[in-house]
């Protein structure tokens, strides 16, 4: 039966389509110079090119870390482009019917319309298109509730005070070696603050999209949630089906002050890379967030494309009360390989986390889930719950897990929780004995051992997400 | 319905069916009986199509289509329904929407309109209560935490739900007391229209006392060593099986 599941598994990528979009792309290669130059380009302050540059000479000092487990040549720093952007985007159009219709065509590609009236209702959309945002939807709408959505790049210019106190306080620039790659050449992302009090009206969403040959993406996202306020939101991405590798290294900051919460929920789906490895992007990413008193921050992810998945968002639970949760499902296939968990870093009183964990390995691939739960001498009463599933289908991938769990309190309590399982043989027979095609019993069951994450996804998106693995699934969309 | 002729067939290299011949018609019930590893549940494998389960030689006819030449999903589209001895588990896909999908998709291959959740769900309340399994068994997972004599009557619900032409119940009574045995019978006795086949895989002539078989066939080293009618039963179930020449301990070779 696993020829069955093999064709089921072999599917083509339908985001890799290449756009023809004239662009201004700096040529390969990163130095101080270049630095300067991608904050000339964004038309940056003082203190933003110091800022970049002391992440720069930091990165200089680091190694490329090798403790994950996967395995990719050497990344060759020198033969990235570190700024594309379409041309068209020069003179910074004002609204969508100023934008390049040739860009609007991308979106339209992969199903997600920009223009407001044709948008799912209550999604606002941040669009970032190689190193610069494209368009923001609903800005008007949201600044009526008091609420900031907006690119970075904007927000450095409109909001220094916000910008500058926040920037780096989760992730410092010199966290780990692409963090601080990323603080020195970061080109776009999302910047969202939301007042005192306010329940953001809609779902903010980012879409990110590689375009540009030998480009590497390096967005920056920055939420703060000031006290007492709630927002949700989703970053999605897709990119083009290339032989080279192409990097993307992204880092993602939470604020939640006292009492406020933040929900944040990935679609992952850069291109993976073909049949034998070739091609697709390497994913190295950064995210967390900090939680103040009674704060929670808690973060679903779908991982099912990328060559190489490297990324653990984490919650730090430094308030006393406050509330860390983790729901993700990452999906290998091919030759793909993920090394994706968490941090729980529980440092205030009664903090509590939550860590669900699934991991889908088919064809030749291998998922790791990697996480640590962190009990600091002061969290008394803190508690966490892990649980981490692991599914194979076929024979020849790998599931691993490398659970790290450090207590410096006597009265935390840790819970962690693992099964491994295969699709077996004999569930597809039950499925295809009633009329289910092996397609869709692969994908009915893959997606029943995912419910408990799923059901964390805003609604829109859970059914998304399920039809993301579907056609991860399956043989003939295209 | 069906008409199965010289059927060989192999599982890991060892022969157990061995030129088996079975006619079935329209609205009849047969019971299939036999020692252990006479090959009954293998008849139940190679008509349904299961991998593994090698055809070596013989030809199965199937409402006029070459059954052998078809995939496990077309078999069960045209209307071959497997209840299975040991009904497996699909953690977090529910019994409604696996039921649903199954419905559906043999909806489909009939050209007919997919039935909505609204219109599945009375059907499948109706079901649920007439083979007595509580509604919430229809948001539980499949199979997930049933007890054996749940597995069964969730077994005959699909078959219910489903309405295929032949139904092979592969020992459906084994592992029930006598109100699930009843449950069970009544179930399949509620679909007998004289239209419906029905291939009953049993050891005991128990269940035979709520199904009423037409015809008795004694499997015995992957072929039909004798045809009766209710009555073979009832003699195996005095006599065993050595009245027919054949040992009836564990050790038959398959």
């Amino acid at each position: 039966m696993t020829t069955q599941i093999d064709q089921a598994l072999s599917r083509t990528y339908d985001a890799g389509f290449i756009s023809d979009i004239e662009s201004e792309t700096f040529a390969v290669g990163l130095n101080e110079d270049v630095i300067r130059r991608i904050s000339a380009m964004k038309n940056e302050p003082e203190w933003m090119i110091e800022w970049r540059l002391r992440a720069y000479r930091n990165w200089l000092t680091m190694e490329e870390p090798e403790w994950a487990h996967v395995q990719y040549p050497k990344i060759d720093f020198q033969a990235i482009s570190y700024y594309s952007a379409p041309k068209s985007m020069k003179d910074k159009p004002k609204s969508l019917d100023e934008v390049d219709p040739e860009l609007l065509r991308v979106y339209e590609k992969l199903g997600i319309p920009l223009y407001e009236q044709e948008m799912l209702a209550g999604v606002a959309v941040d669009v970032v298109f190689d190193s610069v945002s494209v368009v923001t939807t609903f800005r008007e709408k949201l600044k009526e509730a008091g609420v900031i959505f907006c690119p970075i790049s904007e927000a450095i210019q409109t909001y220094p005070e916000l910008v500058k106190k926040y920037l780096g306080s989760v992730v410092p620039r010199s966290d780990n070696y692409f963090a601080a790659l990323n603080s020195a050449v970061f080109t776009d992302g999302s910047f969202v603050y939301i007042p005192k009090g306010v329940r953001c009206p809609m779902e903010l969403s980012t879409y990110f999209r590689i375009n540009e040959q030998n480009t590497g993406q390096f967005e920056r996202t920055l939420i703060i949630a000031d006290e007492g306020s709630f927002v949700s939101y989703l970053e999605g991405c897709t990119a083009p089906q290339r032989d080279e590798n192409q990097l993307h290294a992204a880092v993602v900051e939470l604020v939640a002050m006292d009492d406020a919460q933040i929900k944040y929920s990935t679609v992952q789906n850069w291109y993976p890379g073909d049949e034998n490895g070739k091609g697709g992007i390497y994913n190295f990413v950064t995210k967390r967030g900090i939680c103040h008193t009674n704060a929670k921050v808690s973060w679903t992810q779908v991982e099912t494309g990328s060559a190489i998945t490297w990324k653990y968002p984490s919650c730090v639970l430094k308030g006393d009360n406050s509330i860390g949760e983790f729901y993700s499902v990452a999906l290998t296939r091919g030759r793909q390989q993920a090394d994706t968990g968490t941090k729980m870093i529980h440092l205030g009183k009664n903090t509590k986390s939550t860590i669900i964990s699934k991991g889908i390995s088919a064809g030749h691939s291998n998922n790791t889930y990697r996480g640590l739960v962190h009990m600091g001498s002061k969290a008394d009463g803190a508690r966490n719950f892990t649980q981490c599933d692991s599914l194979l289908i076929g024979d020849l991938c790998g599931a691993h897990t490398f659970p790290y769990i450090e207590s410096r309190n006597p009265t935390a309590k840790v819970e962690h929780e693992a099964t491994t399982s295969k699709v077996g043989d004999d569930q597809l027979f039950l499925c295809q004995q009633r009329g289910l095609d092996a397609e869709k019993a692969v994908s009915m069951i893959v997606n029943g051992f995912c419910k408990e994450v799923f059901k964390e996804l805003p609604m829109e998106f859970a059914v998304e997400a399920g039809k993301l693995l579907e056609i991860s699934l399956e043989g003939s969309v295209g | 319905m069906l008409t199965i002729k010289n059927l060989h067939a192999c599982v890991e290299q060892k022969n157990i069916l061995n030129g088996l011949n079975l006619n079935i018609k329209p609205g009849e019930v047969h019971a299939i009986m036999g020692p252990n590893g006479a090959g009954k549940s293998t008849l139940g494998y190679v008509l349904s199509g299961r991998e593994g389960y090698e055809v070596l030689d013989g030809q199965v006819d199937f409402q006029g289509h070459n059954l052998l030449e078809m995939t496990i999903e077309e078999r069960a589209r045209k209307g071959l329904f497997l209840a299975f001895q040991y009904p497996i588990e699909i953690p977090g896909v529910s019994n409604m929407e696996f039921m649903k999908e199954s419905v559906n998709a043999m909806r489909q291959h009939r050209g007919e309109e997919r039935l909505t959740a609204a219109e599945f769900l009375k059907k499948a309340k109706e079901i649920c209560k007439q083979v007595q399994l509580p509604l919430d068994f229809l948001k539980r997972g499949v199979n997930e935490g049933f007890s054996g004599g749940e597995k069964k009557r969730n077994e005959i619900m699909q078959m219910i739900l489903l309405e295929p032409s032949l139904c092979i119940l592969d020992e459906s009574d084994s592992g029930l007391d006598v109100d699930a045995l009843q449950i069970v019978a009544n179930g399949v006795n509620s679909q007998r229209d004289g239209k419906r086949s029905f291939i009953v895989i049993t050891h005991y002539q128990r269940l035979l006392d709520y199904i009423e078989p037409d015809f008795v066939h004694i499997l015995a080293n992957g072929k039909v060593v004798k045809t009766g009618d209710a009555s073979l039963a009832k003699q195996v179930e005095k006599e065993g099986y050595a009245f027919l020449g054949l040992d009836n301990s564990e050790e038959v070779t398959a």
